[in-house]
């Protein structure tokens, strides 16, 4: 009976630990996050209050509205997205194809393959950017949104391919097989059939590859000069900048990541074999 | 409708030979069934045969067409999966219509044939939903209206029942059984459950390593197993084997088996006296042997060592010499563990199974 309740409560012990790690981890996650959301949301005068109020004590989109009327916030936000949209199309044209080919085909050096593509995530983006920087200015495409696309789909291609290929490989071949059974040949099959139910996942990548370069800084500050990204804009002028723009720049950043998470938490889990009930 | 025609297909998979020089003719609206253990080759001969693989040597033809070098779409075929492989975004009806909308036909002629397949498999009111909200039944009816409804040359099914309850199964086999009558489909079945075969097929062809060993109607089959696996793979319980030894008094052949003589038929004991070792296997199914309480004329002794009553007869398990021996009975046949009793094998129903090959001697 004693050593029962003993058994008990070292796993209730257990299992309250857990807890309170998984606790400070979001703690350490949510706060700074939750502080920079108040203090853009916040008038500026408030900004600077101190002790800090815990609640936000009047909502406004004053420090918002400064941020996105600063000199050159607008292009480089019209830059960014451009750049993104670039780098998930390119990417998904590219990554797909070959993830559905890893999903599908077995061929020999398959294992040395998908390490390979992972091994490219090997080289910082550091070592990476200023050799391309020199050989994008010899091929006159320096300060241009082409390259730091380029450079962020190189970035992004290695998880979409394996991303699409878990993705389809979770469509049934014999759905295909069917498919071509009753009428289609191997490219209908893959449009009628893999595609639409690869769908969804295809989707989640593709904003991975949407976040990954909206969030990127390094590469887009080396590589353009006048045409700067948002979070390239941003590290440069953040020294110079007052305390309200950085808090607005930072939750304006922040947003889209946030918003993907919901959306991919899905598709990560199964990619990393979790599946939520 | 058409026939089937595979010309000594050779299939293999790096060192594994899973399909090796098979001959295989299906009748024009032949139900014939690829019976076989797993990994016998008899999935790799179907999807041979609907292009899903492609052969390494031979020929396929399909309604006199040579349709080796086409891909599947071009053999006017239709085929049921094991996992029914029914499409989850498309809802029942579509599913249906896939392979008619594939061949472009006019809207009101889809409508019609994709109603007259769903009246046969009694899906009708199941049409506008996905088969997410289907039960595994539900679906697999789907996956063999898809199939009916493109009206193709041949039918080619993939342990289509394997998937289901024990129960659905037995409800969905004669079913299937009426509706493939009925359509008048010529069509290839494949399954491991050799009660799905000797109920559906009118021929069976049963595989091992790659091979076909006997093509034959059912009740052949049974009957007359061509070797010692198919004795022993189909029916239930298996067809017994004895040890025997071929001998021959005052002109009379006889054969030593289970401590006692038995007189095989004149033509077997004219073919049994021929063997150079003189020794046979003596196959005799559960059934055709008769029980008997006390001793009688070439019947052997044995001894009970297990009743099980199966409500239509009994199964007796009984030691027959230093072999066991398996016995079907009557219902109502009383027997204790350690009773004696004493069996005649009926002469004329005995397979006899060359020791060495294992091969049915055959005398008819």
């Amino acid at each position: 009976m004693k050593r029962k309740r003993t058994v008990l409560s070292s796993r209730l012990i257990g299992r309250g630990l857990v807890y309170l790690a998984a606790i400070l981890i979001a703690l350490w996650i949510l706060i700074p996050i939750y502080l920079i959301a108040m203090a853009a949301l916040s008038p500026r005068d408030v900004i600077y209050d101190w002790p800090k109020p815990l609640f936000p004590q009047a909502i406004s989109v004053e420090t918002m509205q400064f941020f996105l009327n600063s000199y050159q916030v607008l292009p480089s936000l019209r830059n960014s997205v451009i750049v993104a949209l670039l780098a998930l199309v390119v990417s998904l044209v590219i990554g797909a194809p070959a993830g559905y080919g890893l999903a599908r085909y077995v061929f020999r050096g398959q294992d040395v393959f998908r390490v390979a593509i992972l091994s490219t995530r090997a080289f910082p983006i550091v070592i990476l950017s200023i050799p391309l920087g020199v050989i994008f200015r010899q091929w006159g495409m320096y300060d241009s949104l082409i390259s730091v696309a380029l450079l962020h789909v190189a970035m992004a291609l290695p998880t979409t391919i394996l991303v699409t290929s878990s993705v389809f490989m979770g469509v049934s071949k014999e759905l295909e097989e069917a498919a071509t059974v009753f009428g289609c040949n191997r490219v209908q099959a893959f449009m009628r059939v893999a595609l639409p139910l690869a769908l969804p996942g295809l989707a989640a990548s593709a904003i991975f590859t949407f976040v990954l370069s909206w969030n990127e800084v390094f590469a887009a500050t080396i590589l353009t000069l006048f045409n700067r990204t948002l979070p390239a804009l941003m590290i440069v002028q953040l020294d110079a900048a007052p305390v309200a723009f950085r808090f607005a720049g930072g939750f304006f950043i922040l947003i889209p990541a946030i918003v993907f998470m919901f959306f991919i938490r899905r598709y990560l889990f199964s990619l990393w074999g979790i599946t939520l009930k | 409708m058409a026939e089937i025609r595979v010309d000594s297909v050779r299939k293999t998979f790096g060192k594994v030979k899973a399909v090796w020089d098979v001959d295989l003719t299906v009748h024009d609206q032949e139900f014939v069934v690829l019976l076989g253990p797993s990994g016998c080759g008899k999935t790799t001969l179907l999807r041979c045969i609907a292009g899903l693989e492609r052969v390494d040597q031979g020929r396929v033809f399909i309604g006199q067409q040579d349709m080796t070098d086409l891909p599947p779409k071009r053999r006017q075929i239709a085929m049921v999966f094991q996992s029914y492989a029914v499409f989850p975004h498309l809802t029942v009806f579509e599913n249906v219509a896939f392979g008619l909308r594939m061949q472009r036909k006019p809207k009101d002629e889809v409508e019609k044939r994709v109603q007259s397949a769903a009246e046969l498999l009694h899906i009708e009111e199941l049409l506008e939903r996905y088969p997410a909200q289907l039960s595994g039944g539900q679906r697999q009816r789907v996956a063999v209206a898809r199939a009916i409804a493109v009206e193709s040359l041949v039918l080619l099914m993939d342990e289509p029942l394997s998937n289901l309850d024990a129960l659905l199964r037995l409800e969905m086999r004669a079913e299937l059984k009426r509706l493939l009558r009925e359509i008048e489909a010529t069509t290839l079945y494949v399954t491991h459950d050799q009660v799905e075969a000797l109920s559906l097929g009118d021929r069976i062809a049963v595989m091992e390593g790659g091979q076909i060993l006997q093509y034959d109607t059912p009740l052949n089959v049974y009957d007359k197993p061509a070797n010692l696996f198919i004795g022993g793979f189909i029916g239930n319980p298996p067809m017994n084997f004895l040890d025997g030894e071929v001998r021959t008094e005052d002109g009379r052949v006889m054969v030593r088996t289970g401590g006692g003589d038995i007189y095989p038929p004149a033509e077997a004991g004219a073919m049994l006296s021929q063997l150079k070792d003189r020794s046979v296997l003596v196959g005799i199914r559960a059934e055709n042997i008769e029980t008997l309480p006390a001793p009688a004329e070439d019947a052997l002794q044995a001894t009970v060592l297990v009743v099980e009553p199966l409500g239509s007869h009994n199964l007796i398990t009984m030691q027959l010499g230093p072999e066991r021996i398996k016995v079907n009975t009557d219902a109502d046949f009383q027997a204790q563990p350690g009773q004696a009793l004493w069996l005649r094998l009926t002469a004329d129903k005995i397979r006899w199974i060359d020791k060495a090959s294992g091969r049915a001697l055959h005398y008819d």
